[in-house]
């Protein structure tokens, strides 16, 4: 309960004034597709140079919740997945700003944010040395059966047939393949100098998702465009709550999956939206909806990458290692002031340990209250015409593929992913399962190059990852997530070959 | 935001015409740095160049640009092919990793495509092994690899930068075989594996390990450097406990800039960028995070570069 008594610090002029900026600023930046929440928080880090170790950290803070949040923004409006925790936003987020529901989505979007977020905030507060334990518990034998999980997601996810959605799975796990191997040293597939680092995760989001939408305005042309005027509908934030309450499944399996997922370092962050996407709809009483707009989608996904945040953040406050990308540079932000997290922490520096985790908690909040204020205001973005809407998605897509490191490789990577996209989506594959396998291949790879190498040296590859309760637990998940998928599939199938048999 | 700021100044100025070499620098001047925001190196380059635009220093600031990808390679490719020889795009090496990677090819770059100004820092690697470990010393892991061949497992950031240099000179000294596991994911990954126990030790970068010490997960059994450090005075060296293990894999940290620059520029940087490194605030910045500094000027560096040049094409033959 330590973490009440500094709640006054949040509340000091100066420091409620930098979390203010930290928020709003916060949510801009995360709108902006490009500038993922590392970045944000990077781009922050030189002004707290000046500023007392516990301000600089609430603004940091600040800024982390409310970047992530603000990814949802651009992937509901635009169609641009800021950062890859966004991506399952877009399935259900988008297509409900198509049909003039941009408000209702945005305020279920910051809604749940603020509700997973919340329980992910006081996860950390709570539960920090049992969860310590847990980050630490995944070794690369668990990693890798944890990507294969994924990879028994891919199928099923936002596609017409399990075939296709596959191979644009195969797709993605190839593409991922290029550039340098980390481990062995070898050079794969680097046909072009701007491959040299490989295909950066970033860049490939925009040119997967919002390319091929502009490409098909530009298609549409310019002149059919009074069928097309979307009717932004009004939505009040007290039905916005309602709905939200109305479902708590999706927002329960959100914040759980979101909660215990990112907790894990280095894989968390990046498919916590995408898993707890799938999970809902796998247990969700109207499956056929998701994919075409429903609230459910945004919910699940939007609460599991905000319930993230939170458990993130444990294996550096007290192990001292940083498990994702924004966790090291919040590990600047503490250095420079001569913090180190760990014991030093909570022992000698309570009022900047505390007075940090208290401001992401006052920062949910804050930026649930603003976003919701700007809902019904952003959500008329979709009544822009859609040529001039397309010139506008594609210069925004340039500048976020070009500002993720100065290089205009990563245009070129964009424009060229973009390109083949538009093309697939012709022929019924989708993104998202492309992206699930770019993100998932390196994953699976290196920790399984890891773990056979340290196999072999030990006690041989079928002990090391058969073995353990963990493995076994992981592979039955992975078990029964096959067995579902298959049942699902026959399932439909005896169906459609009934009602084909009775017409 | 800043980045993208200090690029569109720098372009619309040198559509003004390139400035005299007297007038240097005359506009913001960029630093490139080959990994990611966030990490060690980008932390660094990011403090030390801090005072860039005080009256005594370049009266300039410097704005950092990462170019992380392929443990480096991307960054310092980018440079060697791409980057301005005007004076205006300075970049932070790392030695050894961009000797190492050189030697072993497939690279655009050499020591011969670079020319330095100035070192900030020195970050030996020291071997670490969790709290609980029963290992209390180097001759205690050495003996349980010489019992168990090729079954000490120990991890490190990759493969050709400094842990795996300091690898290689450990088991190289010591005689026997043991098992290098490299991590995705940097040093702290690798120090994570320590910490897990998924790996028996781990080969990882001072600083990294004195902060992880302060935190009571793990035990330093040796530094891999000519000196102990003045952050790990109770810890001895390698050579102390008996293992033939110089300074070859201490991460040097400094900057440069691509060959061709003029001559009066480099002398200007050369002159100036040591005194920046030494200034007051610099140094108490470095050591709250528990950084290292080791300051040496361009002629000290040329030095450095080529003894290290040398080492490593011997300990690489072969590999």
């Amino acid at each position: 309960m330590e973490f009440i008594y500094y709640f006054g610090d949040v509340f000091a002029p100066m420091s409620f004034l930098l979390l203010l900026i930290g928020t709003i600023g916060g949510l801009i930046l995360g709108a902006t597709p490009g500038l993922s929440p590392t970045m944000a928080v990077a781009l922050l880090i030189p002004f707290t140079f000046q500023l007392e170790a516990t301000q600089g950290l609430i603004l940091l803070g600040a800024a982390y919740t409310s970047t992530v949040a603000g990814g949802a923004v651009s992937a509901i409006l635009l169609k641009i997945p800021g950062a890859p925790a966004n991506i399952a936003t877009t399935l259900d987020g988008h297509t409900m700003a198509q049909r003039g529901e941009g408000a209702k989505a945005l305020q279920l979007s910051f809604l749940s944010s603020a509700v997973g977020g919340i329980f992910g905030v006081f996860l950390l507060i709570f539960l920090t040395p049992v969860l310590a334990q847990w980050a630490l518990a995944f070794g690369p034998s668990h990693l890798f059966w944890l990507a294969i999980l994924g990879v028994t997601v891919i199928g099923s996810l936002d596609s017409a047939s399990v075939v296709k959605g596959l191979l644009s799975g195969c797709i993605g796990m190839w593409l991922a393949t290029i550039g340098f191997d980390d481990i062995m040293g070898a050079q794969r597939f680097i046909f072009h100098p701007s491959l040299g680092g490989g295909i950066n995760i970033i860049a490939a989001l925009i040119g997967l998702f919002a390319i091929p939408q502009v490409l098909t305005m530009f298609a549409k042309g310019r002149h059919n465009k009074g069928a097309e005027v979307i009717k932004v509908q009004k939505h009040s934030i007290g039905a916005a709550i309602r709905e939200l309450v109305s479902r708590p499944l999706a927002l329960g399996i959100g914040t759980i999956t979101g909660s215990i997922i990112g907790l894990i370092p280095g894989v968390g962050g990046q498919i916590a939206g995408l898993v707890a996407y799938d999970q809902t709809k796998k247990f969700s009483s109207e499956k056929e909806k998701f994919g075409k707009g429903h609230p459910e989608g945004v919910i699940a996904a939007e609460s599991a990458n905000n319930a993230m945040v939170g458990p993130s953040l444990v294996p550096l406050l007290t192990l001292s290692i940083p498990g994702s990308p924004t966790a090291a540079v919040l590990l600047g932000g503490l250095l420079i002031h001569g913090i180190f997290p760990g014991s030093d922490l909570f022992d000698n520096h309570p009022d900047v340990a505390w007075t940090f985790i208290n401001s992401m908690l006052i920062g949910q909040v804050l930026m649930c209250l603003f976003g919701l204020y700007v809902a019904g205001l952003a959500a008329r973005v979709a009544q822009v015409p859609q040529s001039v809407m397309a010139a506008i998605v594609l210069a925004l897509s340039v500048f976020g593929a070009y500002s993720v490191q100065s290089s205009m490789g990563d245009v070129y990577v964009m424009a060229c992913l973009g390109l083949m996209m538009y093309f697939l989506e012709r022929f019924g594959f989708s993104a998202a399962p492309l992206v699930l396998g770019l993100i998932l291949g390196p994953i699976a790879e290196s920790n399984f190059i890891q773990g056979s190498m340290i196999a072999n040296a030990t006690d041989g590859r079928s002990a090391y990852f058969f073995g353990g309760a963990l493995n076994m637990a992981l592979i039955a998940v992975v078990l029964a997530s096959i067995a579902y998928s298959v049942w699902m599939e026959l399932r439909s199938r005896r169906h459609t070959t009934k009602e084909e048999a009775q017409a | 935001m800043k980045q993208l700021i200090a690029g569109a100044a720098l372009a619309l100025m040198s559509l003004t015409g390139t400035a005299m070499a007297e007038d240097y620098p005359d506009r913001p001047v960029m630093m490139m740095v080959s990994y990611g925001a966030g990490g060690a190196t980008d932390f660094q380059a990011r403090i030390v160049t801090m005072t860039a635009g005080n009256e005594d220093a370049l009266g300039m600031p410097i704005a950092i640009i990462n170019k992380p990808g392929a443990g480096g390679r991307v960054g310092w490719n980018w440079f060697a092919t791409q980057a301005d020889n005007d004076g205006y795009t300075l970049a932070a090496y790392n030695v050894p990793h961009f000797i190492a990677q050189s030697i072993k090819g497939g690279v655009s770059y050499s020591t011969d495509s670079f020319e330095p100004i100035a070192n900030w820092g020195a970050d030996p690697a020291v071997f670490v092994v969790a709290k609980d470990s029963p290992f209390n010393s180097m001759a205690d892991v050495v003996a349980y690899a010489t019992e168990n061949p090729g079954k000490l497992t120990f991890s490190g950031a990759g493969l050709f930068v400094g842990h795996h240099i300091a690898a290689l000179q450990i088991e190289k000294a010591s005689g026997v075989k043991m098992a290098y596991i490299p991590t995705k994911g940097g040093g702290a990954a690798a120090m994570k594996a320590v910490i897990a126990g998924e790996v028996l030790g781990g080969v990882n970068n001072l600083s990294d390990a004195f902060r992880a010490r302060e935190a009571g997960n793990v035990k330093i059994l040796g530094v891999a450097d000519l000196e102990r450090s003045a952050f790990l005075p109770d810890v001895p060296t390698m050579m102390e406990q008996g293992l033939d293990v110089d300074n070859s894999s201490v991460n040097f940290r400094g900057v440069m800039v691509p060959k061709g620059t003029p001559q009066e520029v480099i002398d200007r940087l050369a002159a100036t960028v040591p005194e920046m490194f030494a200034n007051g605030r610099v140094a108490k910045k470095m050591k709250a995070g528990g950084s290292p500094m080791h300051i040496m000027t361009r002629e000290e560096v040329k030095e450095m570069w080529a003894q290290r040049q040398a080492t490593l094409e011997e300990l690489l033959q072969g590999l």
